[in-house]
């Protein structure tokens, strides 16, 4: 079970928050405009890395805010941090 | 066969306190500080199993936690009862009832025995091979090798003791008291780490504090007396704490683990009660050091499992530590040093030592020429090539070794003995440093995997990183120490220190015989019966994987997960598939490193502590009314209200029936509530709803469906437009919570420029829904200064009132169908407000109703409830709720998807009523719905989703999915049953009032 800094309240345990899949993916603008094959791409793909991935995460049992993480998902060392809005870090 | 092997006092075991205890309903003796494995080689015991596959007899091989044999049943037929306990960790007490596991009828005669006889049948993959075919007579198969074989039987009462779980915070956690272990927690403490010291054995000092010899020594004193001086130590130190009987079971990423503690196992079982008998440590450590030690290997060589075959560091610890002899005439077969430590400690306890067979030829070392000072007999370059003896070891063969190592040569000797002590090297305890994330590498000058990269901030030290000799210990452990712990010195620099061993081995994975490998039985795995030969048909058969000949063999897959044995299985693979060992890898070792009992997992969480659950405001009134209870999520709902011996059936009739006829009352409390505010909370609402929000009036209230983005139904709910920027949105009971944390993740990732703020007020209010056409009289009773007049308070509008002075929301909404309120109030006030519902409705024959009846009335009227009628496959358009979708509105959640090929099709699973031929026969919730028998495969159309019997329509009822469904009205259809067919016609969902005319009455 790993540690997670939430940037609202600090480091916590993981079991109080819910992971929330693939981090920037943005809901289409203008969803109605799309093919099947464009929305299916935005409703279904995800990628599953092994290594540096862009999640998002909820603290569920805590401030209740969504955030992002960088966790290398062949060690669940968490990298990186960062809230909604915000850039990715490059390095 | 009884005798009494005790030679001499160990200052370990307390010989003024005698334990008496049954082993296979015989009574023996033991002492207090002996296990069970100890007490039994005592009296002369090594047959205490049979193996899993060949039911060949088994003994005693270790004195640790990696015992594969002597694993036994503590107390049979108690509800203490426990399987696959060790005999080497059993601490015996007054009272102790053990008893052999895999045989069937007894220990001594096992009916098993005959697959030992049956062995060249029964080859790797024989049960796979055998009787997946044909897949008919498995059944059958399965009866007999369950009988015969099989492990332990679990407890059939319940379990009297008290478990618990506890979190612990350290600095530094310090697993396993060997002498590095002490040293790392010494030092921690003395540098002001807050440590945890923990240890699985119930003394403190591992394998160094029995080690009696004047072969080793530190500052010139003996290795024991040191320690027990650095021990005496560490006790006094405040920020250290010392768990003893504490076995690591996983070490997870991030420095979290978890220990069973055990603080009752020991005691007589009559003084357990009200003590807490394990303890699951859930331990969060700073820094770890990880003092495991290391584990003897065994040697494989032909017959290498008789009873009487134990490592040769067990037979030295049970000696040194227990003063008990393995056998009167012990011989040792060894590929390294160890062997002569226990051949010395064994003499100085006046054991006879018939030879030690050394497969090196050329070999010197101090501790050899003490032995052979000795006169024991020492035979070099030498194997054993076969053992002799049933249920005891009586004899061994021996040959000597071709220079080269691959084959025998010269005659053969024969040596009687009645105990063999093995040592095939040592092997570190890794698992706990893998099972936290470490790579290994492998170290070819002793074939060793030894610890290389760390997954986090921890250490592993002494002989589980592959340090086996005292010097090697002590002179690394410093340097580690003050690099770990970042501390400028420790107590340990420079020590002087004398040790003996020699640390030359000659390591041969699977020894040469004088017979072909097809006729020997070279035991690699002991628990699960996997030979060398095995793991070699595996790889003529042509696998390659380590894991795959794992499972192909089940070498490393029994209770003791291969400790012994898996080295000897990579070695046999490596030198056969020619690969090299490092290359190879290893299987992985899973967490527990040794089993935990149920208890300790669940600890205080059983029985009404499972879960939590929730109670509304009116329970209370519901218990004295005797209501039946359901379970909605962690919600207790009143499920219905049986009268006078009333069955389920006849309460929920009369229920459904009074509510349509005069007036009924549910506690629906449990809905979800979310409060809405914000000046975008109607643009907010049109976006998550299929229909149109903007133009709701304030005052009034509408249905909504919630989607997921992939179109299908996810929740639904009323939402009542409080204020121009206020709503209140009532969720499902069980969707309360997932709805909240859908809408704010929208909120706060894709919208997070409206401006809208969401509040969960289930707990905050209590609602009392009185439903029935005596409903209006009821409630203006309840509430007589508010005009129920239908102009005033119309069907799906709400007002703000008051019942005496407590402000109140009232809703004029239904679910049943009926004319019906909502009365919403401050929680507290609940059950007064029900009370007086109740009152007020006695001219009315007010009937409180559960949620049964609830549901029987919302079917008669065909009102879904999301998660019976729907699964995470019905679109609104599926449920032919075409109505409640907006045309207009240009996007909402799961818009797009409405129209993606796949959920446009006509012929999706779409909700209709049925109607059974007969009408009085109900149908079952889940049955399947056909429409011809005639053509195979029989075509599954959907099943049914809801049923019931209306006691106001005067017949069965029920609601299904079925394909194509919706252009199928009035068609017959057919449920197959399990003795008949039941005929049933397609109709439409709504069974009563269609226009809607008892909702405005
Ligand atoms: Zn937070």
């Amino acid at each position: 079970m790993f540690l997670i800094e939430c940037p609202y309240c600090g480091e916590r345990e993981q079991s109080e928050f819910k992971a929330g899949g693939e981090a920037h993916i943005i809901r289409p603008k203008q969803p109605t405009e799309l093919s099947d094959d464009q929305w299916a791409e935005y409703l279904f793909m995800r990628k599953n890395i092994k290594g540096m991935q862009f999640e998002r995460w909820v603290h569920t049992h805590g401030c209740r805010k969504w955030f992002n993480v960088v966790r290398d998902t062949s060690n669940d060392i968490i990298k990186a941090v960062y809230k909604m809005g915000e850039k990715p870090p490059t390095k | 066969m009884t005798k009494n092997l005790r030679v001499k006092t160990s200052k370990f075991v307390d010989e003024t306190y005698k334990i008496s205890f049954k082993f296979n309903g015989t009574t023996y003796y033991g002492y207090k500080g002996d296990t069970l494995a100890s007490a039994l080689l005592a009296n002369n015991i090594h047959l205490v199993g049979r193996s899993f596959k060949y039911h060949r007899p088994r003994g005693i091989m270790t004195a640790g936690s990696e015992e594969p044999n002597a694993i036994v049943q503590l107390h049979k037929n108690s509800p203490r009862t426990e399987p696959n306990v060790r005999a080497t960790e059993v601490e015996i007490y007054e009272g102790l009832e053990a008893s052999s596991q895999n045989c069937w009828p007894s220990v001594n005669f096992d009916i098993g025995g005959i697959n030992n006889i049956l062995s060249p049948l029964l080859p790797a993959g024989f049960y796979y091979k055998t009787f997946m075919w044909p897949a008919s007579f498995w059944e059958k198969y399965e009866y007999f090798i369950r009988k015969s074989a099989g492990l332990g039987k679990s407890p059939t009462m319940p379990d009297p003791d008290i478990y618990e779980h506890k979190y612990i915070h350290c600095d530094v956690l310090v697993i396993g008291a060997g002498i590095s272990g002490i040293m790392a927690a010494k030092t921690a403490a003395q540098n002001g780490f807050k440590t945890l010291l923990v240890d699985e054995k119930p003394y403190l000092g591992g394998s160094t504090i029995y080690q009696n010899s004047e072969h080793f020594k530190i500052n010139n004193q003996i290795s024991s007396s040191w320690l027990e001086k650095e021990i005496s130590e560490i006790k006094k130190f405040e920020n250290l704490e010392i768990k003893t009987r504490t076995s690591v079971a996983a070490f997870h990423g991030y420095n979290f683990l978890l220990a069973r503690e055990n603080l009752t196992d020991h005691i007589p079982l009559e003084q357990r009660n009200n003590k807490t008998r394990q303890r699951l440590l859930k331990i969060r450590a700073k820094k770890v050091i990880t003092a495991t030690g290391s584990l003897e290997r065994p040697l494989v060589f032909d017959n290498n499992d008789r009873p009487g075959i134990l490592l040769s560091s067990a037979v030295e610890k049970y000696a040194n530590l227990f003063g008990v002899a393995c056998g009167e005439k012990n011989v040792l077969f060894t590929n390294n040093d160890s062997a002569y430590e226990t051949a010395i400690s064994l003499h100085q306890k006046g054991i006879n030592i018939e030879a030690i067979i050394d497969n090196r030829e050329e070999i010197d070392s101090k501790l050899i020429k003490e032995t052979e000072k000795n006169n024991i007999k020492i035979y070099k370059g030498y194997t054993i090539v076969n053992t002799y003896g049933y249920k005891r070891i009586n004899k061994v063969s021996i040959m000597q070794i071709s220079k080269d190592g691959q084959k025998v040569v010269g005659s053969k000797i024969s040596i009687t003995c009645d105990c063999l002590g093995i040592s095939g090297g040592w092997t570190p305890a890794v698992h706990l440093f893998t099972q936290s994330g470490g790579k290994l590498k492998f170290r070819d000058e002793d074939q060793v995997f030894i610890p290389n990269i760390y997954s986090s901030d921890q250490i592993s030290v002494g002989s589980c990183n592959g340090d086996f000799t005292l010097d090697e210990i002590l002179s690394n452990i410093p340097n580690i120490l003050r690099n770990f712990l970042k501390v400028k010195k420790t107590d340990y620099e420079n020590l002087e220190v004398y040790s003996s061993f020699n640390k030359s081995k000659r390591n041969i994975w699977l020894l040469p015989s004088d017979k072909v490998i097809g006729k020997t039985k070279p035991f690699v795995d002991y628990q699960n019966d996997a030979t060398a030969k095995d793991i070699k048909l595996a790889l003529r058969e042509g696998f390659r994987s380590i894991e795959h000949v794992k499972r192909y063999t089940t070498t490393g897959m029994g209770t003791d997960q291969g400790k012994l044995g898996n080295m000897h299985a990579l070695g046999i693979i490596s030198e056969t598939a020619g690969s090299k060992m490092g290359e190879l890898g290893t299987t992985t070792f899973r967490p527990p490193y040794t089993p935990l009992t149920f208890g300790t997992i669940v600890g205080r969480n059983v029985g009404e502590y499972f879960d939590i659950f929730r109670k509304t405001p009116i329970h209370s009134w519901h218990v004295k009314n005797k209501a039946e209870f359901e379970n909605v999520g962690q919600w207790k709902r009143a499920w219905y209200y049986p009268k006078n011996g009333e069955t389920m059936h006849e309460a929920v009739q009369r229920e459904s029936k009074a509510a349509r006829d005069s007036a009924g009352i549910l506690d629906a409390s449990t809905l979800g509530k979310i409060d809405i505010q914000g000046t975008d909370a109607s643009e907010f609402l049109n976006r998550v709803y299929t229909n149109a929000w903007s133009k709701l009036a304030i005052g009034k209230c509408r249905y909504g469906l919630m989607l997921n983005e992939d179109g299908m139904v996810y929740d639904d709910g009323v939402t009542t437009r409080l204020g121009e920027n206020h709503y209140i949105m009532t969720t499902t009971t069980g969707g309360a919570a997932t709805v909240l944390g859908k809408l704010e993740d929208y909120l706060q990732t894709e919208w997070p420029e409206l401006d809208v703020y969401l509040t969960s007020v289930t707990d905050h209010y209590a609602t009392v829904s009185v439903c029935g056409p005596n409903s209006k009289k009821i409630v203006s009773q309840v509430i007589p200064d508010l005009d129920f007049s239908d102009e005033n308070f119309p069907h799906m509008s709400f007002k703000n009132t008051k019942i005496d002075k407590i402000k109140c929301r009232v809703m004029r909404i239904s679910f049943t169908g009926e004319h019906s309120y909502e009365i919403n109030v401050q929680a507290n006030y609940g059950k007064s407000v029900w009370e007086k519902c109740m009152e007020a409705g006695k001219d009315f024959n007010i009937t409180p109703y559960g949620t049964e009846t609830m549901h029987l009335l919302r079917a008669e009227k065909g009102f879904i409830i999301v998660g019976q009628d729907t699964d995470a496959t019905m679109t609104p358009i599926d449920l032919q709720m075409d109505w409640i979708v907006s045309k207009k509105k240009y996007d909402f959640i799961g818009k797009r998807s409405l129209y993606r090929s796949d959920t446009i099709r006509e012929d999706r699973k779409q909700l209709v009523g049925l109607l059974t031929e007969n009408p009085d026969e109900v149908l079952e919730e889940g049955a399947q719905i056909v429409a011809d028998f005639k053509k195979t495969p029989v075509e599954m159309l959907g099943h049914v989703t809801s049923s019931y019997y209306s006691p106001n329509l005067k017949k069965s009822i029920a609601l299904g999915v079925v394909r194509g469904g919706k252009n199928m009205i009035g068609q017959k259809l057919i449920i197959p049953m399990e003795n008949k067919q039941i005929n049933v016609t397609v109709a439409d969902p709504v069974f009563l009032d269609k226009e809607n005319k008892r909702l405005n009455a």
